[in-house]
């Protein structure tokens, strides 16, 4: 184990979920503006929407661990990243997050179309905490991985989505966390880049760095992750060994719930 | 793992995320993970920069052609109102001091409250997979602005000596003015863009009051200009102090072209502006900050 992180105690489970809820207030439209607002004032109703992302979720994850989560769309996989990277605020509950963590979300990160892949790794990097010198010594590494050949030094607007994925993903990975989450990073991207990734997570994970896998792919799951989470409607159903957890998962698309089929499997 | 731990509370070591209740983010940690950032929304802004005139022909060259342009409209504008009738000293003295007030307002201000307010709606995916201390991205703007309004300042001096006006050793003194003005239109760009997230229109509504905010500015006008109008309405004087850019922009402008130090009044009123803005829209953008995640 190489954890060196000098504030964590070696008890402290690398993420620590407590009764969390997640839930957004959100208005139907999806630009909001003056207007809406007014004419919604002048009719006295208040289009405020509540939507439970995540209803008292509670589970740990050690250190060294890498997790899969599993659900069906809207199950709130996404949301549960989003607040263990600190993005979305819990409504309820509290989430302890021992480590530094690097995150590949929504797919092709926030990156600025109209800049250059380099531009872009640099910014990316730079929100991320890292210096100029730590970008400039892994530079070569993530722009190699990534294969982008001259199209590193061209606009993103120029990119195919399997480019912008492949970006993301080296970026993610280089920035050397303790806890990595990754969500559909492999929905894009050719079979063999999917390897290659599957293998640089692999790596990552037994770095005895911790990962969060978000994905549809049961057998990226089984391959690459020692536990698996099952949620369904914002709660946790299950925790435990993939095989297991899978199972049950498949068990109960197959009878309970609308048709649903894993793909990739 | 051989990462330099560059900001140990903001990304490392423990977090401790729980609901917060119109909550304001610990200060500390989180001036440090800002502070230490810093070379992001340096970097943030000089690619924008770079993005901004790559398809025009003239280029960069803009950034200077702008500001004389807008001189000269404006210029036209007054003169028109005001009709003819004035010596060539004092048109010139108008016309120094109009690119004084223009160039600093029009470049600077509005730029950090116009692309301020845009730069959180604007700043979507990074927001929405990455985090860090948003207080970052109007901040960018406010540099970007700064850097836009530097060679503006070259060309005012051009003109300045051009024209044959003396330089005042009191020119040294004006960064003060400007700094207070900084500080007040961070504060701005930082109410604007928290604004902007829970109603868009304020993008729309901006440039207008951009506007009306420099015609009531001492620009097209001298800060005196009023004074006597006052007297006679027996409205008191402070009342001027009203617009915070009144002391800000007048002061500059007095110290640029007169080579007048301001009172102590307008020190006073200019300072406390500043100081207020800044502290106000920094905590309103933080208590805000983490709602932006769900809104975008």
């Amino acid at each position: 184990m190489t954890d060196t992180d000098t504030d964590t105690t070696t008890s402290d489970p690398a993420v620590r979920v407590e009764n969390l809820s997640v839930m957004y207030r959100t208005t139907f439209e999806k630009v909001p503006t003056f207007k809406s607002a007014l004419r919604r004032v002048g009719r006295g109703k208040r289009e405020v929407h509540e939507v439970k992302a995540l209803t008292d979720v509670s589970f740990e994850v050690d250190h060294g661990t890498s997790i899969g989560i599993i659900g069906s769309n809207g199950a709130g996989k996404s949301s549960l990243m989003r607040a263990i990277a600190g993005i979305l605020p819990p409504s309820e509950g509290r989430i302890e997050v021992h480590g530094r963590v690097s995150t590949l979300l929504a797919l092709g990160v926030g990156f600025n179309r109209k800049l250059s892949g380099r531009e872009n790794v640099i910014l990316g990097g730079l929100a991320a905490g890292m210096t100029h010198a730590e970008l400039n010594e892994r530079y070569d590494e993530i722009a190699e991985f990534a294969e982008l050949g001259e199209f590193i030094d061209m606009p993103m607007r120029t990119y195919s989505s399997g480019m912008y994925s492949r970006l993301a993903f080296s970026v993610a990975v280089h920035l050397n966390p303790d806890i990595l989450l990754i969500d559909e990073a492999l929905s894009t991207g050719d079979a063999k880049f999917k390897q290659k990734a599957a293998r640089k997570m692999r790596e990552v994970a037994d770095n005895a760095g911790t990962m969060f896998l978000v994905s549809h792919s049961m057998r990226s799951i089984k391959r690459l992750c020692s536990q698996c989470l099952w949620l369904h409607k914002g709660q946790v159903m299950m925790q435990g060994e993939p095989e297991e957890v899978i199972a049950a998962y498949s068990k109960f698309l197959e009878v309970g719930e609308d048709a649903f089929t894993l793909d990739d499997m | 793992m051989n990462a330099t731990r560059l900001d140990e509370e903001f990304t490392s070591s423990v977090h401790i995320y729980e609901p917060h209740r119109n909550g304001l983010p610990r200060l500390r940690p989180y001036f440090k993970a800002l502070w230490q950032r810093k070379p992001f929304a340096t970097e943030m802004s000089r690619a924008s920069i770079r993005a901004d005139n790559v398809n025009t022909f003239f280029g960069q060259i803009w950034q200077v052609l702008n500001p004389l342009f807008l001189a000269c409209v404006y210029f036209l504008l007054v003169m028109i109102i005001r009709g003819r009738g004035n010596s060539f000293d004092a048109n010139v003295e108008r016309f120094v001091h109009l690119c004084a007030g223009l160039f600093v307002y029009h470049i600077f201000f509005a730029g950090c409250v116009r692309q301020g307010a845009s730069s959180v709606v604007g700043g979507g995916k990074l927001l929405l997979n990455m985090s860090f201390p948003r207080l970052l991205l109007p901040l960018a703007e406010v540099r970007t602005a700064f850097v836009k309004f530097l060679p503006t300042l070259v060309v005012f001096f051009v003109i300045l000596l051009g024209f044959g006006r003396p330089l005042h050793w009191e020119v040294i003194i004006a960064p003060a003015f400007f700094l207070m003005l900084g500080m007040f239109a961070a504060g701005m760009a930082m109410i604007f863009a928290t604004m902007q997230v829970y109603f868009r229109d304020i993008g729309s509504f901006l440039p207008y009051m951009v506007r009306i905010w420099l015609y009531m500015s001492p620009i097209l006008w001298y800060p005196d200009d009023p004074i006597n109008t006052l007297n006679d309405a027996g409205i008191p004087e402070w009342v001027l102090h009203a617009n915070p850019l009144y002391s800000m922009v007048g002061g500059w402008s007095e110290l640029l072209v007169q080579g007048h130090i301001p009172e102590a009044s307008w020190w006073i009123a200019a300072s406390s502006w500043s100081v207020v803005a800044l502290v106000t829209g920094a905590l309103f953008f933080m208590s805000r900050e983490r709602e932006f995640a769900v809104r975008l």
